[in-house]
């Protein structure tokens, strides 16, 4: 509440120096802004900017210093008064100390030195921010007052401004890439532990999977087996079957848009396509699990088939119908950019619609159609609502579509479902599952890239 | 179908040995005629529409066997509209109306039961930017032959490729390179790379829109040389903005105007006295 009054004034003192600045540069050449090396505006952004970045830029170093230096405070002052038996476990009196400061109430522990301890971390809190605040406002102060004097009409306000705007984006796109980075990195560290309890290749070739492990070591449990390959083979029997129902659908209503339907039909015909990329996966979801899959095992008993009421085959062909705008819509762009002489030299040979788009079309938009397939491919492999409600959670090495049969992602979910141990094999194996699907979507997407690429360069 | 392929066959096989014997033709049909080829074409009356907007009215032109005829006119009068009528390329094209009728042989090819299919395999069309499939240069030209099912052994095909690519003149340069792409040769070897796949069906008339617009000097010179060989064979109506190619490869020039036909007559004759000052006009404007 406080840091949130403290950002507005800030964004409103910024605002100011904006007005501030513009009417400043233009009373340094009477109004005639012709005489101002950059626009008036710009000066009004170069003086904003003296006022808010530095003390955003302190705000922001404060809000990451500050806990951990009051954090060292407030134990360093405890540790003289605590007793022995408290030594070392300075992150449980920290927690007591918060949550007593935070007003909440301390099962049996708030003694007076705890007490204490909260008080003073309440008051290093306050003085903390009282002093951010007047170290805020001096700094905006004297980005004024430095500002100002800068402001000459010979002052390149334009320029400086750019500079500062190429930095705030390189700064916004360095933040991307560490993201990435660190979610990688953090992917790969857990998966590294957790192949310190289980073999990584039991992990990679085992053909059995039961992740029950037990919490406490008095408890009867298994110990957990952790062989992948069941789940690879759902994940691969799912997409499978949801590629073999996107693909020919997605791609023959890709033909049809791009070089048969009239402009008409087809500008009613693909936002229709698109919406179905609109609804939400968990709709697909439980369409799959309430409605075809309940039906496909009615098929399947009036046919003498021996059909699970979870199977591979419902989850698949709902998600394919899914991917089937995805592909779709990628391949009729790509059809679409096939030149129309390409086609006018097939049909002025006498050739038909259909051959054209056989011989000539489909071949030149080949490189193209093949990378949105294997788009499509890794939106499968990484989709999860899906597989969760209508394929299952039994990890069955099969290949049959009718079985229910799990897969790597619906695996993670309910690795991490309910109260985990953090550090034990169980959830940790949900990022060496994690990582494995990360390096085969992305393998697939930067094919897929690749070969559009070339496609691009192939027409430019 | 019966009726298509026994007329391609028959077409075909004297004009693989045709090369010497073409002189022959013209002195029997038309001695007394003061030369007077025979009527391959004939548009009557052909109005086109694009939407509301008329591009073309009120054509009448005959194009005679064996000959170039030329359509030469300013930009946007409607040339390639024209050509377009003659196989009926335009039906692919969204709102485009035509009217009137257009002859082969004698025959309405805007009758119903004309077969746009077969109709295109006998008047075949080069366009004005070179446009081979992203193939080989063998399959370019066997891509024909092929759908229309001409041949039925692989020597066959050989033979037409062959001898599409020789009359082509292309031959020579790609006889080593026949199983690589055709997008990998320069611009004036791929358009005679249409042209031999234009060749390759066997059509009677060859439609060609501004042929040689992307090609330099000595590409163009090739091409002429072609067209002037390829008459013997072949009927051919060209498109160009070039004066001096309508002058030296034609042997009629049309000159269309603002969607009209101004003025049709033996290429030297509209080139020395036309008749209307509007071709005056443009031809000495071109000439300069
Ligand atoms: N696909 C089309 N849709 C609508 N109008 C068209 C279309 N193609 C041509 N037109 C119009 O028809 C008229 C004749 O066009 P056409 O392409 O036949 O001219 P052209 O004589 O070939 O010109 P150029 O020498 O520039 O190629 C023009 O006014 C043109 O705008
Ligand atoms: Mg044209």
């Amino acid at each position: 509440m406080q840091f949130f009054v403290l950002a507005v004034t800030l964004v409103v003192l910024t605002g100011i120096g904006f007005f501030f600045g513009r009417s400043h540069a233009l009373s340094s050449v009477s109004g005639r802004a012709r005489n101002l090396h950059s626009l008036p505006d710009y000066y009004g952004w170069y003086l904003a900017l003296w006022c808010g970045l530095p003390s955003f830029g302190l705000f922001l170093l404060w809000v990451l210093a500050e806990p951990y230096l009051i954090d060292v405070l407030v134990i360093n002052q405890m540790s003289a008064v605590l007793p022995d038996k408290w030594a070392g476990s300075s992150d449980l009196i920290l927690n007591l100390v918060q949550s007593l400061a935070a007003g909440h109430t301390v099962p049996g522990e708030a003694t007076p030195a705890l007490q204490e301890a909260a008080d003073h971390y309440n008051a290093l809190k306050k003085t903390s921010f009282a002093g951010l605040a007047a170290a805020m406002a001096s700094l905006v102060a004297a980005g004024l007052a430095w500002g100002l004097r800068q402001i000459t009409p010979g002052l390149r306000a334009r320029n400086q401004v750019e500079k500062v705007l190429r930095w705030l984006l390189v700064a916004s796109a360095t933040i991307a890439v560490l993201t990435t980075i660190g979610i990688i990195l953090s992917l790969l560290f857990e998966t590294i532990r957790f192949f310190q309890l289980t073999p990584f290749w039991d992990f990679l070739f085992g053909l059995s999977w039961s992740p029950q492990t037990s919490i406490r070591t008095d408890q009867v449990g298994s110990s957990g087996e952790f062989g992948a390959i069941p789940l690879f083979t759902g994940t691969l029997l799912v997409t499978f079957i949801a590629m073999a129902v996107a693909v020919p659908i997605g791609l023959m209503s890709a033909i049809y848009m791009a070089d048969y339907a009239s402009p008409k039909i087809r500008n009613i015909a693909k936002p229709m396509l698109e919406v179905l990329a609109g609804i939400p996966t968990v709709v697909y979801g439980f369409f799959a699990a309430l409605t075809v899959g309940p039906f496909l095992r009615d098929v399947g008993m009036a046919t003498g088939l021996e059909v699970s009421s979870e199977s591979a085959l419902a989850a698949g062909g709902v998600m394919g119908i899914m991917i089937i705008p995805f592909i779709s819509s990628l391949s009729d762009d790509i059809i679409a950019a096939v030149p129309q002489s390409l086609r006018d030299g097939s049909l002025a040979l006498g050739a038909t619609r259909s051959e054209t788009v056989r011989s000539v079309v489909l071949p030149a938009a080949l490189p193209g159609v093949i990378s949105a397939c294997l788009l499509g491919v890794s939106r499968a492999i990484g989709e999860t609502m899906i597989v969760v409600m209508a394929a299952g959670l039994a990890a069955k090495l099969t290949a049959n579509p009718l079985e229910s049969v799990t897969t790597v992602t619906v695996q993670i979910v309910t690795l991490l479902v309910g109260d985990q141990e953090f550090d034990s094999a169980k959830t940790l194996a949900a990022f060496a599952l994690g990582l494995v699907l990360f390096a085969v979507t992305l393998v697939l997407n930067l094919v897929a890239l690749r070969v559009v690429q070339k496609f691009r360069e192939q027409y430019d | 179908m019966g009726k298509q392929e026994t007329n391609v066959v028959d077409v075909r096989t004297p004009r693989v040995s045709i090369a010497i014997p073409q002189g022959e033709k013209g002195d029997n049909g038309q001695a007394g005629a003061a030369k007077e080829k025979p009527l391959k074409m004939r548009t009557q009356g052909v109005n086109v529409f694009y939407g509301d907007n008329q591009a073309l009215s009120e054509i009448d032109l005959d194009i005679r066997e064996n000959e170039v005829t030329a359509l030469i006119g300013p930009s946007g009068c409607g040339k390639s509209t024209y050509l377009r009528c003659l196989n009926r390329m335009n039906d692919t094209i969204e709102g485009c109306q035509v009217e009137g009728t257009v002859t082969l042989d004698g025959e309405n090819i805007y009758d119903r039961t004309v077969d746009v299919v077969h109709l295109r395999a006998r008047i075949g069309m080069v366009f004005q930017k070179p446009n081979p499939f992203p193939k080989s240069i063998y399959d370019n030209v066997a891509y024909g032959p092929r759908i229309h099912g001409l041949v039925s052994s692989q020597d066959a095909l050989n033979e037409i490729v062959m001898t599409s690519l020789t009359k082509a003149g292309l031959l020579d340069e790609v006889r080593n390179r026949l199983h690589e792409p055709g997008t990998g040769l320069s611009g004036g070897q791929q358009q005679r790379l249409c042209i031999a796949r234009a060749i390759a069906v066997n059509p009677e008339v060859i439609l060609m829109d501004e042929p040689c617009s992307a090609l330099d000097p000595i590409a163009t010179a090739r091409i002429e040389e072609l067209i002037d060989e390829l008459r013997k064979n072949y009927t051919i109506i060209i498109v160009t903005h070039n004066m001096q190619q309508a002058a030296r490869v034609s042997q009629r020039t049309a000159f269309f105007h603002l969607g009209v036909l101004v003025e049709f007559g033996d290429t030297e004759r509209v080139f020395t006295s036309p008749r209307d000052e509007r071709t005056q006009g443009y031809i000495t404007g071109r000439f300069g």
